[in-house]
């Protein structure tokens, strides 16, 4: 071993490639962000003024019953080691048993962050794909009745309350007109008939052909997903609108216009290029947003997400839940960041 | 004529000192404002909310905490409640009159916490580089990465329910997206010919980041405020939701339509009238928003 | 006919069929009892632990105890499950039990008077939440193996002194007293945990279903058990599915989608009432809402302010508009159809009455924070009494929080008044008079926090030593007149203002038949229900 370090230590020895160093940094980075994160919501979990012992054995229990459970989660440790321990399992992956429902947490995450995923995914594919060229349509043809309309879009969509327009959506799609599936992710005849694989229930059932699953489930998707992705779109479209103004008056476009380049070309090849990153970065950050969870949308359509999961967990001081379903919230949202990040140094010349 | 020539003054394209040519360019932003209709439409919404707000007592035709179990839930339209009861008999109508207040007073709170702090945060960590913009982006990186609401939730279960701690949890929660978004654009200017021309002329960091850093930033932050302000409202009726912000029989708007959303299907009016009102002031906010964009940003100017 | 139309048709149909696809089942299976519950209180399937109200549904089902209830039928009070017949010794301490012949459990396995005896000690050593039930009669984890003794087919318990023999049989219908397989069970033990995390999840029973599947906060799953020694049950499947909103209920009931609604709210059940193929199923429950009043607080505590507090209340302006329906005005400890439960409500809205009784007590410019869980209902009941005690000079502070929030205050002595309900934990009269009227130590340090007397600060005015009365009185009759008694004075001098007993009003399909949540005083019932 001393030889080893010996070895490591030599001063003969070239240069880190520029890669390697960078991946280092990059792996620093998550792990101090993640050490913060773990820290606050642990020092969250010591100052709520919810004891989370009597959120467990309830207020009938006593006193004797009371202590065994209190010994039990190492509450009579002091704060310092408790956190010592927790940090210790959080590292090779164990969030340790729900307070609650007496199953690890990384079982019950495993089950309620697929569901959020797949919602977010479809939510935030539809604000993208409809969001981004209204937006460019918009401030290429500013003032015109596509802006208007562009605008007026955005802003009814990010002005309405959500779970209003959900259970509207609900009543009308579902109630009245039966075209989409019921709260819940799939109709209750389906449930367990595909093998759980990756938890998505969209996916599973391709990969199982199992078609009438398929259409159930995504009967039932369809409408929290549009809801979702409709308030993504307002602020994607309102955002790429912002930027391209912002490009559409720069000179070089002007000066592309001079040389005679065609509008379809100054527009997409020369405009669009440039907001691309500004672009990544709102969409990650829209993203984002949606794999936390949108709490009063799952709770609407009954869909057990981890946003509802966090926070059903939070009100009943299950803080090992808490902290198990923050850290993969967390990490996720720093993943997407550092992709951003990444395509921002590959596309931007100007950041360094 | 003192009108007509300080029109003239204001409208000068030779400015015969500083301050002139400040309120002149004030004067001249004023002017395009004034021509964006969309923009005057959000200004005259939010205008008319600070008038409800200040004279409430005399706009509202009833108390808005008496209760009335016997004329509950009435309709729209009945009889001295244009838009109805709420579920204790409650006049709607009163309640949003009196609501107004409480909502400009979370809104005026929060726009001022956490954009300033973001700004701040994010401008100097994006100028000054090295080890300060680490920390600060590893402080910010940790809030971005908590989800809000447990943020929120937290901080406001920690700090005791209200209003103005529901304030702050929300505060809490939207400065670091403001700090990125003022870093990113800090970046850019920063490597820009012209701050290293300033640079060069001896301008200090302090003068940099206030004169030509800031005034660049405005923009996009004020374009992602009045984006926000809805949310804003949102969040703290999702906190009055769950018992943490405004408590009853306060009139908040959002802890209306949590009162009201049960009768949704029957009673569809009891939630949807502070959802109008909310929706209407949050459009008028982005209204707003998008009109001071074209005048407070620089590049997209003249 | 031209082609047009047939195109037309051809692709609505397409439309039509991959959107509809719930559509197609207007109704579900005839073998299968679909019901929409909120269920994010279940923490465990243990029927050792297992405390909350959807728990106790799914162990109703699952296990089968000594004695038990008549789904079709519960005014007849307790009857033989697995024991077939007891005795009670002369000096009224002992019951032994003689078991039902050839019962087997889900597993296969014979039930026999050890796995009874197993069940009742296993409880006891756990020392869960609910093992105050059984230790009350004086069992402790080491005495339990002698008062719990099975002797080859009888078992025998044994209580520290004589009690009713009608309390120790209501108490062995709680889920507690579920008979668990032993065999099954120690096969998964895990550090000396007799089966507690094993069964958490799982079922080891030999009631007429067996658990499939619980996913918090999502659905529970159970399956009929071929082999019940009741005759397998008409219903193939049960799924509970937990849908918190009532209007999303309300929607799926009448879409067909499930066949009970347990959580519809008054404005949701008027609507139910008009849809087509639905009938509202009403059920008095135990559940009773009340205002505690502190007596630490100086001014709460005076006698006269006390009575104040009774007549500003609205109780039937409350019982008419936002709870109609779903709460009936009660104002005893004791619930409807309990054993001495006495139905006299007095007190009615009555502002000068309350302004009066003030003066005398020479109250002025009261201020008071009333602590409130976060659930809409009671947040109107809250400013509803908000209201009316405004009208008497008396400003109300409401402070919402979650459960657990207001509980750890409401235990710390914290709150001046407390908006709370109270649920009985079994069907015996001492249930409710051994926490609202015993208070045998009010000191802070006795810290009896159990008991809604002490968390109070109430000292019972002489109503503790009547209390342990009725509940060692062998005689019926005698039994009764003591909590009629106890009742009147509660009425007139606690700090409790009683207002209300719940009534559930559940939503359900016109082709399903006996469905039971219980009644006051036990959990839903699947095995008799038909479609």
């Amino acid at each position: 071993m001393a030889q080893a370090s010996e070895n490591g230590g030599a001063r003969s020895r070239a240069p880190l490639p520029l890669w390697v160093t960078g991946t280092l940094k990059t792996v620093g980075s998550i792990a101090v962000t993640m050490l913060g994160l773990v820290f606050i919501t642990f020092v969250i979990g010591r100052v709520m003024p919810i004891d989370p012992v009597l959120a467990i054995v309830g207020e009938r229990a006593s006193q004797s019953t009371y202590n065994a459970v209190y010994t039990q989660l190492g509450l009579d440790k002091p704060v310092v080691v408790q956190f010592g321990y927790y940090l210790w399992d959080v590292m090779h992956g164990d969030f340790g048993m729900s307070l609650l429902n007496a199953r690890p947490v990384s079982e019950d995450i495993a089950r309620v962050f697929p569901a959020t995923l797949e919602l977010a995914t479809l939510g935030v594919f539809f604000g993208i794909f409809l969001g981004v060229p209204l937006g460019v349509v918009a401030a290429v043809r500013k003032g015109s009745w596509i802006d208007q309309v562009a605008r007026v879009v955005a802003l009814v969509g990010y002005s309405m309350p959500i779970f209003w327009l959900g259970l509207m959506g609900l009543l009308v799609f579902y109630g009245m007109l039966g075209w989409v599936g019921g709260p819940g992710r799939v109709g209750i005849f389906y449930e367990d008939i595909v093998p759980s694989v990756t938890g998505m229930i969209l996916v599973d059932s391709i990969l199982d052909r199992n078609w009438t699953v398929l259409k159930d489930a995504f009967s039932h998707i369809v409408l929290p997903a549009s809801l979702l992705g409709y308030y993504s779109l307002a602020y994607i479209s309102r955002m790429t609108r912002s930027f391209m103004l912002e490009q559409m008056s720069a000179e070089y476009i002007t000066t592309a216009r001079v040389k005679g380049m065609s509008e379809w070309d100054v527009v997409w090849k020369h405009a669009f290029r440039n907001i691309r990153v500004q672009l990544i970065t709102v969409i990650a950050l829209s993203y984002a947003g949606l794999l936390e969870g949108s709490v009063l949308t799952e709770i609407i359509f009954s869909w057990p997400g981890i946003g509802s999961y966090i926070t059903t967990a939070l009100l009943s001081a299950d803080m090992n839940a808490v902290l198990g379903g923050t850290v993969v919230v967390g990490l996720v949202f720093i993943l997407l960041n550092i992709f951003s990040d990444l395509l921002y140094k590959v596309f931007d010349p100007r950041a360094k | 004529m003192a009108e007509q020539s300080l029109r003239q003054w204001l409208l000068t394209d030779t400015p015969t000192s500083r301050r002139h040519a400040k309120l002149s360019a004030l004067y001249h932003g004023w002017l395009s404002f004034r021509g964006n209709t969309m923009a005057m439409i959000g200004l005259c919404i939010l205008l008319a909310l600070v008038a409800v707000a200040l004279f409430a007592p005399l706009l509202a035709p009833h108390d808005p905490f008496v209760q009335d179990l016997g004329n509950r839930l009435a309709p729209l339209g009945t009889d001295s409640h244009v838009l109805g009861t709420d579920s204790l008999g409650r006049d709607i109508l009163s309640r949003l009159i009196y609501g107004s207040r409480i909502t400009l007073y979370i809104v005026a709170l929060v726009a001022l916490i956490a954009p300033v702090a973001g700004l701040l945060v994010g401008t100097v960590s994006g100028y000054a580089g090295g080890w300060v913009d680490v920390v600060l982006m590893r402080i910010t990186d940790i809030f971005l990465a908590f989800p809000r609401l447990v943020l929120a939730l937290a901080f406001v279960a920690a700090m005791g329910a209200g209003i103005e701690n529901a304030v702050l949890a929300i505060s809490l929660t939207a400065w670091p997206p403001y700090a990125r978004i003022a870093r990113a654009e800090t970046l850019t200017i920063r490597a820009a010919d012209y701050i290293s021309a300033i640079q060069l002329q001896g301008a200090g960091a302090m003068r940099i980041i206030t004169r030509h850093i800031w005034p660049l930033c405005i923009s996009s932050l004020i374009v992602r405020v009045t984006l926000d302000m809805a949310g804003i409202i949102l969040a703290a009726a999702g906190l009055g939701f769950l018992g943490l912000g405004a408590q009853p029989p306060s009139p908040e708007w959002g802890a209306m339509i949590s009162e009201g959303r049960r009768f949704i299907l029957d009673h569809w009016w009891v939630a949807t009238m502070p959802g109008l009102a909310i929706f209407t002031v949050s459009l008028a906010f982005n209204l707003l928003g998008d009109g001071l964009r074209d005048v407070l940003d620089p590049k997209g100017g003249e | 006919m031209n082609i047009w139309k047939h195109t037309l048709a051809g692709a609505t149909m397409a439309v039509a069929l991959s959107f509809t696809s719930v559509a197609t089942f207007a109704e579900t299976p005839a073998n299968m009892l679909v019901v929409a519950n909120r269920i994010d209180d279940i923490t465990t399937m243990d029927p050792a632990q297992s405390f909350e109200f959807a728990g106790s549904d799914v162990n109703q089902n699952i296990y089968s105890k000594l004695v038990n209830f008549d789904p079709l039928d519960y005014s007849k009070g307790y009857v033989p499950d697995l024991a077939e017949s007891w005795a009670v010794s002369e000096d009224g301490k002992s019951i032994t039990f003689t078991m039902r012949e050839g019962v087997m459990f889900q597993s296969g396995n014979p039930v026999t008077a050890e796995d009874a005896a197993w069940s009742l000690q296993r409880a006891v050593l756990l020392n869960k939440t609910p093992a105050f039930i059984l230790t009350q009669f004086g069992f402790t984890p080491e005495n339990v193996a002698e008062m719990i003794k099975a002797d080859g087919n009888t078992l025998t318990i044994t209580t520290d002194k004589r009690y009713a023999t009608s309390f120790v049989l209501n108490c062995l219908t709680a889920t507690i007293g579920s008979v668990v397989d032993k065999k099954l069970a120690m096969e998964h033990e895990v550090d000396g945990d007799m089966g507690n995390a094993w069964l958490a999840t799982n079922s080891a029973g030999s009631g007429p279903y067996s658990l499939v599947s619980w996913k918090p906060n999502e659905s529970v799953t159970m399956q009929a058990f071929d082999g019940y020694y009741g005759g397998k049950p008409a219903m193939e499947r049960v799924i509970v599915r937990h849908v918190q909103e009532s209007a999303s209920q309300r929607l799926l009931l009448e879409a067909g989608d499930i066949d009970v609604a347990r959580n519809l709210n008054p404005e949701d059940v008027a609507g139910v009432r008009s849809a087509a193929g639905v009938t509202i199923q009403e059920e008095l429950k135990g559940r009773l809402m009340y205002l505690g009043l502190n007596q630490t607080h100086p001014v709460l505590s005076k006698p006269k302010v006390r009575e104040a507090f009774k007549y500003l209340v609205d109780y039937e302006g409350m019982q008419n508009s936002f709870l109609n329906g779903q709460y009936t005005t009660h104002q005893n400890f004791l619930p409807a159809t309990y054993l001495g439960a006495s139905n006299e409500n007095p007190y009615s809205l009555n502002i000068e009455k309350a302004k009066e009784l003030l003066k005398e007590a020479g109250v002025e410019n009261l201020e008071i924070e009333v602590g409130v869980r976060e659930a809409q209902e009671r947040i109107e009941i809250a400013q509803s009494f908000q209201n009316t005690a405004a009208q008497a000079g008396i400003k109300v502070n409401i402070t919402v929080g979650t459960g657990k929030q207001i509980l750890d205050r409401y235990r710390a002595r914290e709150l001046d008044m407390s908006l709370e309900a109270w649920g009985p934990d079994y069907p015996d009269p001492q249930t409710n008079a051994g926490t609202f009227a015993y208070n045998p130590d009010n000191s802070l340090e006795a810290k009896a926090t159990g008991l809604l007397a002490w968390r109070l600060a109430w000292d019972t005015d002489g109503l503790t030593p009547l209390t342990e009365a009725a509940v060692t009185e062998g005689d019926t009759e005698k039994r009764i007149a003591l909590y009629q008694e106890i009742q009147a004075k509660f009425r007139e001098t606690s700090p409790f203002v009683i207002m209300f007993q719940q009534i559930e009003q559940d939503g359900v399909r016109d082709n399903v038949k006996n469905f039971t949540t219980g009644e006051a005083i036990s959990s839903a019932d699947y095995k008799k229900v038909t479609k």
